[in-house]
């Protein structure tokens, strides 16, 4: 029966770098109408497979088909030609275009004259059909990013895609989204089209898969379906020992207010109030987490406290301190400690090497210079020990810090803001595009901190850490704080529900 | 200063005007095309002097003004080929390569003219085309309707752009390339097609503009072009990177150096005061893009090499 012939068949790729062997003789079918998720860490092999799936990569080994033949797909365009897919984590639109010009973009010129109203036609079509709700001929850079990922799928719908990929697509939703998207695919998937799933939440892959394959070192290490398995099963299959997902918090005793954020207004980078009148505190002993989807005024907050940032009106107390509109090194000085979002751009310096970037900013004070003067020895000395102590796996101190992992320059980051002995310690998602053995150990060492005495502050778009690290949980919304609540009284739908600005009716924090 | 107010110079001004911003509007459109798909190119005032050298010694030795209009708009596109091949093919950083395109331009121009004419000869362009009727309106027809034909190719040519950056599908590839690359890549699109695409265009236009200044002016020398080029590239930022918006700004120069002109033209200005006033057009120009400093229409890409494996 041609039902039989798999809709997509990865037969025994191999693809070697210099150095490293990405893919290893991987096998992968995706058969029509199946959800197949493929989880695995960052560097497992997803990505090349993905690639060598549409043609970017050439294989060393093994073979690409689909519908039972060899796919000879050599470059996007192929793909596309092919009915393959993919929506891109990093979504692959233009702002300044329609969202009918962007799909329009790419087709087979119907003529030299641009004409996007028989295309906005069909998106309307599909719009319905799918309950994907997109206006045609609205500018991309208006819309929200659940709209986008709605924009990407539409593309794809657009070009009678048979195999559609979707790399992380609900990192940038709230729960209330993530369960329409599902909807959605589910619907794609009953229309025979074959769908792969590219994530490392273990939950959702568990509720919408129909089949899930678990990648490590560039190896399959498991298949299994949702009624087989669960998620410590699969947690240990990515990592490859057992892994604790939810950290263990002991007792609660908060202490006197540490860090003080009153009616805090500020600036967006677009000239519009990005944070527009915060309210919270932060008490020794507490980790206070706030949940929000990406860009409600989190990261502003986030530099605004940093003193990265001016703040427009409100003020910021550390440790009983003013310290609103400081300059950072001020802001450090008050007892601040920062783990930037962006770590590569804020946290480290690429360039440097792991001792120098270890050591920046307590590198003009005894005892690590004198005078103005480096004193490389007590530098040294310092740095063994804090890679040691928080586990930074580096070849040596001297290796160029971007050449490491995501997650140990995360440690080399945590490591290097906690040894000042800071008072609160500001935490912008933390484990972002870290491996889930390093978010394990960044996860164990905020809440030690905690447990320590410190105030913790977790700015963190991903719920499920949210929930597992906080003593209380507040909610972001378009630049205001809408709730905070005990981690007890903090349910996943409660939590998504404000998140997504259902927070009219909720508690005044 | 009464002089100068006068009709007469008005309608000097508004003719001259007209006359002088055209190098820059047909340099300053090609440029425009050029960014709209990410490319920026600082050698437009190179192009610009092989482009006139092209056209002038052509016409000294053919007496056909077309021919040299053609010549030079082929000297625009191999040096496009050229620049192609550096930056598209070869990703080399474009700030860098346009001022190599530049001095290349400058150096090659001049060393030409020194072997093959080595002393300055007037040729003859084109004569002005009066356009019927239109011509014969007093002082209007004088300052609109009695210039050379390429004047008014290159202001047709401001909404034929427009027309094709905005309403046709090459023209959303340009902009799709020119915003995000990978994206359009994802789609299909050859962003390398585009780009050479453009950057022919763009230098084929910037060698037209060099022809035309050497057809009007009827003469060559070292460096005629006296840093037009670059002040085309700034009339794109100016004009916000839309056709219309730099011919606005190339009118502006225009009229502000006819003014200056017929400054000197009336003993309003002498000796030094004059040479000052001979930098009014520029720093008119740097004054009015601090002014409305933006890059709010700014192409995302512009000067990124696309490299699909990245």
């Amino acid at each position: 029966m041609i039902v039989d012939t798999p809709l997509l068949e990865l037969n025994g790729i191999t693809k070697r770098f210099p150095g490293v062997l990405a893919n290893d003789d991987v096998y992968f079918d995706v058969a029509v109408g199946e959800i197949h998720a493929l989880l695995g860490e960052n560097g497992a092999g997803k990505s090349t497979l993905m690639k060598v799936l549409h043609g970017l990569y050439r294989p060393d080994q093994g073979e690409v088909r689909l519908h039972g033949r060899s796919s000879g797909i050599t470059t996007p365009a192929d793909a596309i030609e092919a009915g393959v897919a993919m929506v891109h984590q990093h979504f692959m639109l233009v702002p300044t275009l329609t969202v009918a010009e962007n799909v329009a973009l790419g087709l087979a010129p119907s003529g030299f004259i641009l004409d996007t109203s028989e295309v906005a036609e069909r998106i309307r079509d599909l719009s319905s059909r799918y309950g994907l709700h997109v206006d045609p001929s609205a500018h991309v850079w208006q819309l929200a990013v659940g709209e986008r990922q709605r924009v990407e799928i539409v593309k794809a719908l657009y070009r009678d895609c048979r195999l559609l990929v979707l790399d992380e697509p609900t990192a940038v939703l709230t729960p209330i989204e993530v369960e329409e998207l599902f909807v959605i695919l589910r619907t794609m998937a009953a229309d025979g089209v074959g769908l792969i799933f590219i994530s490392h939440k273990l939950g959702e892959v568990l509720s919408l898969a129909d089949r899930i394959t678990v990648m490590r070192d560039g190896r399959v290490t498991g298949e299994t379906t949702p009624s087989e398995t669960n998620k410590a099963e699969l947690a240990d299959m990515m990592v490859g020992r057992e892994v604790q997902l939810a950290p263990d918090r002991p007792g609660f005793e908060p202490g006197e207010v540490r860090l003080a954020v009153k009616d805090l207004r500020v600036a967006g980078d677009r000239g519009v109030d990005a944070v527009r009148g915060c309210n919270f505190e932060v008490r020794s002993g507490e980790l206070l987490g706030i949940a929000g989807v990406s860009g409600n005024g989190q990261r502003e907050l986030a530099e605004a406290i940093a003193g990265l940032r001016p703040v427009v009106d409100g003020d910021i107390k550390i440790d009983g301190a003013e310290v609103t509109g400081r300059h950072p090194s001020e802001v450090r000085a008050a007892g601040l400690a920062y783990v930037p979002e962006e770590r590569m751009r804020d946290g480290v310096v690429g360039e440097f090497s792991v001792a120098e970037n270890l050591i920046l900013v307590a590198h003009d004070s005894e005892p690590f210079s004198r005078r103005g003067i480096l004193r490389l020895g007590k530098i040294v000395e310092r740095c063994r020990e804090l890679v040691e102590r928080f586990d930074v796996k580096t070849p040596t101190l001297e290796t160029t810090t971007a050449t490491l992992s995501g997650g140990n320059i995360q440690k080399l980051i945590l490591a290097r803001e906690l040894s000042g002995q800071p008072k609160v310690l500001l935490a912008a998602q933390p484990t972002r595009g870290v491996d889930i053995g390093a978010a394990e150990y960044i996860h164990r060492r905020l809440i030690e901190e905690r447990s320590a005495g410190n105030a913790i502050l977790v700015i963190s778009e991903d719920l499920d850490e949210v929930l597992a690290l906080s003593d209380r949980v507040a909610v972001m919304f378009e630049g205001r704080i809408v709730a905070v609540m005990d981690v007890a009284e903090a349910t996943v739908e409660r939590v998504g529900l404000l998140m997504a600005g259902s927070g009219i009716l909720a508690e005044v924090p | 200063m009464n002089e100068f107010f006068t009709v007469a110079s008005l309608v000097f001004v508004v003719g001259s005007g007209i006359r002088l911003a055209t190098p820059f509007l047909l340099a300053g459109l090609g440029e425009t095309i050029g960014q709209r798909s990410g490319v920026l190119n600082l050698g437009v005032d190179g192009v610009m002097l092989l482009g006139a050298f092209g056209a002038y010694w052509t016409i000294l030795e053919t007496r056909s003004p077309i021919a040299g209009i053609l010549v030079g708009i082929a000297v625009g596109l191999v040096m496009g080929l050229i620049y192609g091949v550096i930056t598209v093919s070869l990703r080399a950083e474009q700030g860098i390569s346009g001022i190599g395109i530049f001095l290349f331009g400058l150096g090659i121009s001049d060393l030409l003219f020194q072997k093959k004419v080595g002393t300055p000869m007037p040729i003859r362009g084109f004569g002005d085309l009066h356009l019927p009727l239109l011509a014969d309106i007093p002082k209007v027809g004088e300052m609109f309707f009695q210039h050379s034909v390429l004047v008014y190719i290159a202001f047709l040519l401001v909404p034929v752009v427009a027309f094709f950056l905005n309403h046709t599908t090459f023209g959303l590839n340009v902009r799709a390339v020119g915003e995000n690359p990978a994206a359009a890549d994802s789609l299909g699109v050859s962003v390398l097609r585009v780009r050479y695409t453009t950057i022919l265009l763009a230098n084929g236009l910037a060698g037209l503009a060099g022809a035309v200044l050497a057809a009007e002016l009827g003469i060559f020398q070292q460096n005629l072009t006296n840093g037009q080029g670059f002040i085309a590239i700034a009339l794109v930022y100016f004009g916000a990177w839309r056709p219309i918006g730099v011919m606005g700004g190339a009118l502006l120069f225009g009229m502000v150096s006819a003014t200056v002109l017929q400054w000197k033209t009336l003993g309003l200005v002498s000796g030094a005061a004059s040479s000052l006033t001979a930098m009014a057009p520029a720093v008119l120009t740097i004054l009015a893009l601090v002014a409305i400093s933006r890059t709010v229409g700014q192409p995302a890409a512009l000067t990124r090499p696309f490299d699909r494996g990245q």
